[in-house]
């Protein structure tokens, strides 16, 4: 196992009756991204923050590359930078003063501070942006100028707390571009989010966090494959020959298939490893068995296991065991 | 009319010049207790500079106090406007200013609520900065506040005895109080949930400490209890040494009063607030 650059062990915050972390572990291991997949509410943030020394933890040990985040929070304050979940920039500034006044703080003088913030404003595609105040800009320019100024000082861990919400796609697809690069230059990231999807795009482990514990853990294709690989959505034409589609599906994939509300529509879950090949595999093949039947379909969908999905498919693992 | 711009569209990220400013993003030495807050003290300069609606207070504010309380207290209590003036300037002066302090914790208050302070907090620098540097914004708020005072006061006939040198020490000794004195708003600030309580905590103070002071009238003529208070009363003090100095008769047992309480406040209430902060 390679260094890690995280490390909590049983790691407790409470906020009056509420646990808010009850009891986390978490390993990440250098240079990776490692995301934090879980609901509103489920203690991301929370930890997030114990992590960068905003909070201190009520019990447990959590350190950052080896330096204990409660004895030693300057040294790891040399270390992290924080994108907050919401914009951890000066709204009343512009985005140059902003990028400036963070240089200097980090220990630059007055004018290497104005080149370093040029030069990121330009990486960043805000040089246009640079003298207007922080409050005019839309939110995918604010949080670049906010990952902009997480790397003034190229940290080693970087956090991320839900990046992209409230992003349009667009914005979206730019955070993530930007994330791989600062990863493939050998920063860990550390990524909380609401979307497997995202989790999925960015992270090499997640960890699935739901009221201040951690329920699963491992790859994103060892989760998925937890709740099975994913499901076919299928509409017919002609409502009549569902309970014939319902057969032959039943047939080629095993058991799980449900009528949907929709009269025309059913929902076959598939049973597959965690490889997407096996998943296309068999829907491609119930594909062929219902065309072979003689049943018109519409519109024919292969869909990955969702947040929904992984998260009520664990928390039911909990109430079972 | 400020518009929203949006280069998000125009935008792809390009790997040579993220990973050139990447590469460039070794830290310097760590920035000195001083340089961190003169640096915060830059931001607050720049807030003044891009909303410099909010010097109303420090402008309009004073000459409306200096105005009102000339002409209402003049003719009655030292028989003239003119000689109430020179009585009352130093006086006023000083209301105004400390009564302008309340401000630095309202001001804290709805900062610290922003996301950018969760960046602060996270930089190895040394931990007050973020609030020195906010007091030295407002330092300049005080000087600014002190010399329109002066410059009414000088106008409707206040002709101070101690000369340039005397008046410049009093205002000296003034922002220096008021500096130590903003610790208590800062405190505050952080202690109270809304900025309405701020608010309202500050007036709660702030009226007594003012008024039942030597601000308007010599406190010979009040009850015994409101003497004892108005002795002990650290604008009584603050008012006295700034009158000395202004008038061309310093008076050190006073002067070192003031600056004596000025560092227990400092080193009370910049203690508590330093605590509150490291905690939130």
């Amino acid at each position: 196992m390679s260094e890690l650059a995280i490390e909590t062990v049983g790691l407790v915050k409470v906020f009056g009756d509420n646990r808010a972390v009850d009891g986390i572990d978490l390993a990440v291991p250098a240079g990776t991204v490692y995301g934090v997949l879980g609901p509103n509410g489920a203690g991301k943030t929370t930890a997030v923050r114990m992590l960068a020394t905003l909070l201190r933890p009520d019990g447990g040990e959590a350190r950052v590359f080896g330096h204990d985040v409660r004895r030693e929070p300057d040294a790891v304050r040399q270390r992290v930078a924080l994108t907050g979940q919401y914009a951890s920039v000066d709204e009343d500034l512009s985005g140059a003063e902003n990028l400036t006044l963070l240089a200097r703080l980090l220990g630059h003088r007055k004018p290497t501070a104005r080149t370093r913030a040029a030069d990121l404003l330009a990486a960043f595609g805000l040089t246009d942006a640079a003298d207007r105040l922080v409050k005019n800009y839309s939110g995918g320019m604010r949080r670049r100028l906010d990952i902009a100024a997480s790397i003034i000082r190229t940290p080693d861990v970087l956090f991320l707390d839900e990046p992209t919400t409230g992003l349009d796609p667009r914005s979206r697809n730019q955070v993530w571009d930007i994330v791989r690069i600062i990863v493939a230059q050998g920063t860990t990231v550390l990524l909380t989010t609401q979307y497997l999807d995202e989790a999925d795009q960015l992270a090499s482990r997640i960890a699935v966090i739901d009221r201040g514990k951690v329920i699963a853990e491992g790859t994103p294709g060892q989760l998925k494959a937890s709740v099975g690989a994913g499901a076919v959505h299928v509409r017919l034409r002609d409502a009549s020959q569902r309970h014939e589609a319902l057969t032959v599906l039943r047939t080629v994939l095993g058991g799980n298939v449900q009528p949907d509300p929709d009269p025309v529509a059913l929902t076959a879950q598939l049973s597959g490893e965690d490889s997407d090949r096996v998943a296309a595999e068999q829907a491609s093949r119930a594909l062929a068995e219902l065309a072979a039947a003689g049943i018109t379909v519409d519109n024919f969908a292969l869909g990955q296991p969702t947040l929904d999905e992984v998260f009520l498919a664990l928390t039911d693992k909990e109430v079972a065991a | 009319m400020t518009t929203t711009i949006d280069t998000t569209s125009t935008y792809t990220p390009a790997a040579e010049s993220l990973n050139a400013v990447l590469a460039a993003g070794d830290q310097p030495s760590r920035p000195s207790a001083w340089s961190a807050s003169v640096a915060f003290g830059w931001r607050a300069l720049l807030k003044i500079k891009h909303v410099p609606e909010q010097m109303f207070d420090v402008t309009a504010f004073p000459i409306m106090m200096t105005l009102m309380f000339t002409y209402l207290f003049g003719g009655a209590l030292a028989g003239s406007v003119t000689e109430y003036l020179q009585y009352l300037l130093p006086g006023i002066m000083v209301t105004s200013v400390v009564m302008i302090t309340m401000y630095t914790g309202v001001g804290l208050k709805t900062d610290i609520d922003k996301g950018v302070f969760d960046r602060f907090r996270t930089l190895p620098i040394w931990r007050p900065a973020a609030l020195v540097g906010a007091i030295f914004g407002d330092v300049l708020r005080y000087v600014t506040a002190g010399t329109v005072i002066l410059a009414v006061g000088l106008v409707l006939g206040f002709r101070p005895g101690g000369g340039v040198d005397g008046v410049l020490l009093g205002m000296a000794l003034l922002v220096v109080f008021s500096f130590a004195f903003s610790w208590v708003w800062t405190m505050f600030g952080l202690l109270l949930r809304t900025e309405k309580s701020v608010m309202g905590v500050s007036m709660l103070v702030l009226f007594p400490l003012t008024f039942l002071s030597n601000v308007f009238v010599e406190p010979d003529t009040m009850p015994g209890w409101l003497r004892v208070f108005t002795e002990i009363n650290p604008i009584t003090h603050l008012v006295a040494a700034c009158r000395g100095l202004m008038s061309g008769t310093p008076d050190t047992g006073e002067i070192t009063w003031v600056l004596v309480s000025s560092a227990v406040l400092i080193a009370i209430f910049g203690t508590l607030t330093m605590r509150l902060y490291n905690r939130k």
